[in-house]
C-alpha cells in the first residue's frame, strides 16, 4: 500500500467519523435533540389518517359523479366518511391539546 | 488502489456494525442522538461504497488486469461502454453493485423520513444496515472484488459474448435497484412491528418506495425478456428460467401490496395481509439474489460455484423466522378496524386480485424451488418446464386481466346491481364486439388466446369509459375544453388514472404475449444458397453467405473473432418484405490444444439473431453454420500446423473466403410471431402510467399553519 492510498484511507475514516459522530458531538455540547418540535407519533398518525379520509371523501364524490354510485348510496357513504373525518379531527384537537386521542369510534 | 477498495469494505463493515448498535441503543434508550448517528451511518456507508465502486470502475476502464475480476471479465478489445458495465458481470462486482445500490436507496429513504416515525425509522435503519453488512461481509470473506494477481496478466479473458448487448448492461442495475428497493418497505415493516406502530403513517411513508421497487423490478424484468428475445438464439422472451422467476415473484407480491395498501389506507383493513406481503416481498427479493449468486440452480444467469449458498440460506431462514414471529406476536394490534361492506365493491375486487397475484406467485415459487427441494430430499434431479408453468399461470393471468377491467368501474365500499349493470354495459359490449370480430377472423381455434383478447378489450372499454366520464365531470365543474379537462383530471387524480393507464399497459402486454405464443409459425431446417422455405404466410430464401473478421469489421461490437452467416430474403405474396442477416459469432478460447488457429474460434459460439420487427409481426431468424464441414476444417488444420502469432489471422481470412465461395448447408431457425412489439409497447405504457401514479401532486406540499387554526379549517372543509 503506498502513501497516497494510506492518506486516502485516513481521510475517508476521518470523514466517516465526522459524519457519524456529529449528532453525538452536538448533544454533548448541549444542543436540543434532533426531534424536538417534531410531531408526536400519535399526531403524525392522525394526520396521515385525516389525509387518507379526505382522499376517500374525494374518491366517493368522484365515484358518484362518474356514475358508479347512486345518489342515495353516495349520500350515505359521504355522511359516514365525513362523520369519520370529524372524529379524526376531534382526536387531533385532543392530541394537540395534550388530552390524548380520546375514545375510539 | 486495490488496497483502498478493500479498506473501504472493511470500513463499511465496521460502519454497519456500529450503525446497527447505535440505532437499536438509541431507540431503546430514547437517546435520539444515537438513532440519528445510526441513520448517518447509512449515509457514511453510501459514501464509502461509492468510493469502493469508483475504484473498481476505474480499474475496468484502465484495463488494470491485476484485479482478478477485471482479468476475468474484460479485455483491451472490449468496447468502452461494455467495459464500464462489465463491473457487474462478475460475482464479486455484482455483490458490490447490490450493496452500493442498497446504501444509496436506504440513504434516500431515511433522509426523506428523517422527521417522521423516529422509532420505526431507527429499527428500519438497523435492518437496512444488517442487509448492507451481510453483503459487505460476503465480499470481505468470500468474494473479494479487489483480489489481485501480481504480476498482472497482459490481457483479460473478455466479456461473455452473451452480455454484449446494450439492454443487457442496463438490466442488472435496474433489477438490483428493484431488489434493493424491496428491502426498504421490508425494513420499515419490521420497524413498525418492533415499535408497535402498525398504523396509517408507516403505510403512507413506504408507499412510494414500494412503488419504486415495483417499477424498477418491472423494467428490469422487461429488459431481460427483451435481451432473451433479441440475443439468445431460441427466439423466445420468457422461458420460465429459475432466475427469471426469481425476479417475477417479488414483483407479483409487490403488485398485490400496491393494491391492498389502498384498502388499509381507506378502511383500516388487511393489516396482517399487508405487513405479510411487505415482508414476503423483501424476503423473495433476497431469495432471488440467492438464486443468482449461489449457483444452486443451473441457468444462463447463474455463476458457477456454491460458496455463497450457506450464508444466504442462513439469512433467508432468519428473515422468514423473524417475520413470522413478529406478525404472530403483534397480531392483536393488526386487527382490522372495519369489515368488508359488500362483495360488489372495489375492496372485494382488490382482495380477489390479491388472491390471484399471490396464487400466481405460489405456483411460480413451487415450480422454481421444487427441483431444489426434490434434489435435496431424493438426490435425483427434477425439472419443471414451461408447459407446467403455462398450465397454471395462463388461467390465473386471464382472471387477473379481467379483474383489472372490473375494478375501475366498481365503487369503493358498495355498488348496487343496477349501477353495476349500467357501468359494465360498455366494457362488456367492447369485449363482445372483439369476440365477434375475432371469431369472424378465424381464431376461434385458440380459446385461451381468444379469451385473453376479449378480457383485454374489456379492460380497454372500462378504462376508456372512466376517462370519458371523468373528463365530462371535469368539464362540468371547471368549464374546461376536453383536452384541458383530461389533463386536469389526470393531474388531480394521479394515483387513480395513472393506475388505469398501468392496467391498459398490462392488457396490451398480455395481448402481445397471447398472440405471439398462440399464433407463432416456426421452422427449423437446413438450407443451401438459393433454397427457400415457407414460414406462415412468408417465404424466406437463403440468398448468399456472409462472413466478417475481427473488431475492425465488427460494427455491433460483438467481440467475435469470426462471424459466419447468411443474407436471407423475406417475401410475402411475391413482394419483398425484409432482408435479414443472421450470423454465428466464433470467439477465442483459452484452450491451446485446439491449435493456433482453432483456438481463435474455439470458444462457445454465440448466435447473432436478425429480425424484422413490425407493428403486426416480427420475422426472426438465427443460423448455425456448419463449421465442421471438411472444406473449413482442412483450412483450420493446415493453419494449426504452419501458422503462429498474427499470421493465424491469415488463416481466418482463407476460412472466410472458403465459406463465401463454397458454403456448406447451414441450419436455420425462422419464427414469425404476431404482435410481439406490443409486449414492449405495453411495458412502456405500464412504465408511463406508473410514473404518473407515483408523481407527487402539488397539494401534497406541506404548509405551516397554526395547529388549532388548521383543525378549525379542516372541520369546516369536512362539513362543506
Amino acid at each position: 500500500m503506498n502513501v497516497v492510498v494510506f492518506v486516502l484511507i485516513l481521510a475517508l475514516l476521518a470523514l466517516v467519523v465526522a459524519i457519524v459522530g456529529a449528532p453525538l458531538r452536538r448533544r454533548a455540547h448541549g444542543a436540543a435533540p434532533a426531534d424536538e418540535g417534531l410531531e408526536s407519533p400519535l399526531e403524525a398518525d392522525l394526520a396521515a389518517a385525516r389525509d387518507a379520509k379526505y382522499q376517500e371523501i374525494r374518491d366517493a364524490e368522484m365515484d358518484y359523479r362518474t356514475g358508479k354510485l347512486s345518489l342515495e348510496d353516495y349520500e350515505a357513504v359521504d355522511a359516514g366518511l365525513r362523520a369519520e373525518a370529524i372524529e379524526i379531527l376531534d382526536r387531533i384537537e385532543r392530541a394537540e391539546g395534550g388530552g390524548g386521542p380520546g375514545p375510539e369510534a | 488502489m486495490a488496497s483502498l477498495g478493500f479498506a473501504c469494505l472493511l470500513l463499511a463493515l465496521a460502519v454497519c456494525v456500529y450503525g446497527i448498535g447505535a440505532s437499536i441503543y438509541g431507540v431503546r434508550s430514547g437517546r435520539v442522538e444515537f438513532s440519528e448517528s445510526g441513520r448517518r451511518a447509512v449515509y457514511a456507508l453510501a459514501a464509502i461504497l461509492t468510493v469502493a465502486f469508483a475504484v473498481l470502475e476505474i480499474a475496468f476502464l484502465r484495463n488494470d488486469f491485476g484485479f482478478n475480476t477485471v482479468a476475468d471479465t474484460s479485455s483491451r478489445t472490449t468496447p468502452g461502454f461494455y467495459r464500464a458495465a462489465a463491473v457487474w458481470s462478475s460475482q464479486e462486482g455484482s455483490l458490490l453493485l447490490w450493496a452500493w445500490l442498497l446504501s444509496m436507496w436506504s440513504s434516500l429513504a431515511l433522509f426523506l423520513t428523517r422527521r417522521r416515525m423516529r422509532d420505526v425509522a431507527a429499527y428500519a435503519t438497523a435492518v437496512l444496515l444488517g442487509f448492507g453488512g451481510f453483503f459487505v461481509a460476503l465480499m470481505v470473506f468470500y468474494a473479494n472484488p479487489f483480489a489481485t494477481t501480481r504480476p498482472a496478466p497482459a490481457e483479460g479473458a473478455g466479456l461473455d459474448p452473451l452480455l454484449r448487448f446494450p439492454t443487457m448492461m442496463i438490466h442488472p442495475p435496474m433489477l438490483y435497484s428493484g431488489y434493493t428497493l424491496c428491502t426498504i418497505p421490508f425494513a420499515f415493516g419490521i420497524g413498525a412491528l418492533l415499535a408497535r406502530r402498525v398504523d396509517a403513517e408507516w403505510i403512507k411513508a413506504i408507499r412510494r418506495f414500494a412503488f419504486a421497487a415495483w417499477l424498477f423490478l418491472g423494467v428490469g424484468i422487461l429488459l431481460g425478456a427483451r435481451w432473451s428475445y433479441s440475443e439468445l438464439g431460441w427466439g423466445g422472451y420468457w422461458g420460465w428460467d429459475a432466475v427469471e422467476n426469481a425476479s417475477l415473484m417479488p414483483w407479483l407480491t409487490g403488485t398485490a401490496f400496491l393494491h391492498s395498501l389502498m384498502i388499509q389506507e381507506k378502511r383500516g383493513m388487511l393489516k396482517v395481509w399487508n405487513v405479510s406481503l411487505v415482508l414476503a416481498t423483501g424476503t423473495l427479493a433476497v431469495m432471488g439474489t440467492f438464486l443468482v449468486r449461489s449457483g444452486v440452480l443451473n441457468s444462463i444467469h447463474a455463476f458457477g460455484g456454491a460458496t455463497l449458498g450457506v450464508p444466504f440460506v442462513v439469512l433467508i431462514g432468519v428473515l422468514i423466522a423473524g417475520s413470522i414471529y413478529l406478525v404472530v406476536s403483534r397480531r392483536d394490534m393488526l386487527r382490522s378496524e372495519h369489515r368488508l361492506d359488500s362483495l360488489l365493491s372495489r375492496e372485494a375486487m382488490f382482495i380477489a386480485n390479491n388472491l390471484v397475484l399471490v396464487g400466481l406467485c405460489f405456483v411460480i415459487f413451487w415450480g422454481t424451488y421444487f427441483p431444489l427441494i426434490s434434489e435435496a430430499l431424493t438426490g435425483q434431479e427434477a425439472s419443471v418446464g414451461p408447459p407446467w408453468f403455462d398450465r397454471y399461470t395462463v388461467p390465473l393471468a386471464l382472471v387477473l386481466v379481467l379483474l383489472s377491467g372490473i375494478g375501475p368501474v366498481i365503487a369503493w365500499r358498495r355498488a348496487t346491481l343496477a349501477n353495476a349493470r349500467r357501468n359494465f354495459l360498455m366494457p362488456v359490449c367492447t369485449a363482445l364486439i372483439a369476440l365477434v370480430v375475432l371469431l369472424v377472423a378465424g381464431i376461434g381455434d385458440k380459446p385461451l388466446a381468444l379469451a385473453m383478447f376479449c378480457c383485454a378489450a374489456f379492460v380497454f372499454g372500462s378504462v376508456a369509459q372512466e376517462f370519458v366520464r371523468g373528463t365530462r365531470v371535469r368539464r362540468a365543474i371547471a368549464g374546461e375544453s376536453p383536452p384541458r379537462a383530461l389533463l386536469s383530471l389526470v393531474r388531480r387524480n394521479r394515483r387513480r388514472y395513472g393506475g388505469y393507464i398501468v392496467h391498459v399497459g398490462m392488457a396490451v402486454l398480455f395481448i402481445g404475449v397471447a398472440a405471439s405464443s398462440s399464433f407463432q409459425h416456426a421452422s427449423e431446417l437446413s438450407l443451401s444458397p438459393g433454397q427457400s422455405t415457407r414460414v406462415g404466410a412468408y417465404t424466406v430464401r437463403y440468398v448468399r453467405p456472409t462472413a466478417s473478421l475481427t473488431p475492425a469489421y465488427d460494427r455491433a461490437h460483438t467481440g467475435s473473432t469470426l462471424a459466419l452467416g447468411a443474407e436471407v430474403d423475406v417475401s410475402r405474396h411475391g413482394r419483398h418484405v425484409a432482408t435479414l442477416q443472421p450470423s454465428e459469432g466464433y470467439y477465442a478460447s483459452q484452450d491451446p490444444s485446439q491449435g493456433s488457429v482453432g483456438s481463435l474460434i474455439g470458444g462457445q459460439p454465440v448466435s447473432h439473431v436478425s429480425m424484422d420487427a413490425g407493428v403486426t409481426r416480427d420475422v426472426w431468424s438465427a443460423i448455425a453454420p456448419n463449421i465442421e464441414a471438411p472444406v473449413l476444417q482442412r483450412i483450420i488444420k493446415a493453419g494449426n500446423a504452419d501458422l503462429t502469432g498474427e499470421d493465424t489471422l491469415v488463416a481466418l481470412g482463407y476460412l472466410a473466403r472458403a465459406y463465401l465461395k463454397s458454403p456448406p448447408p447451414a441450419q436455420f431457425h425462422f419464427i414469425v410471431s404476431p404482435l410481439v412489439m406490443w409486449i414492449w409497447v405495453g411495458g412502456l405504457i405500464v412504465f408511463g402510467g406508473g410514473l404518473i401514479a407515483v408523481w407527487p401532486a402539488p397539494s401534497t406540499v406541506r404548509r405551516r399553519v397554526g395547529a388549532r387554526a388548521g383543525a378549525r379549517r379542516d372541520r369546516a372543509l369536512a362539513r362543506a
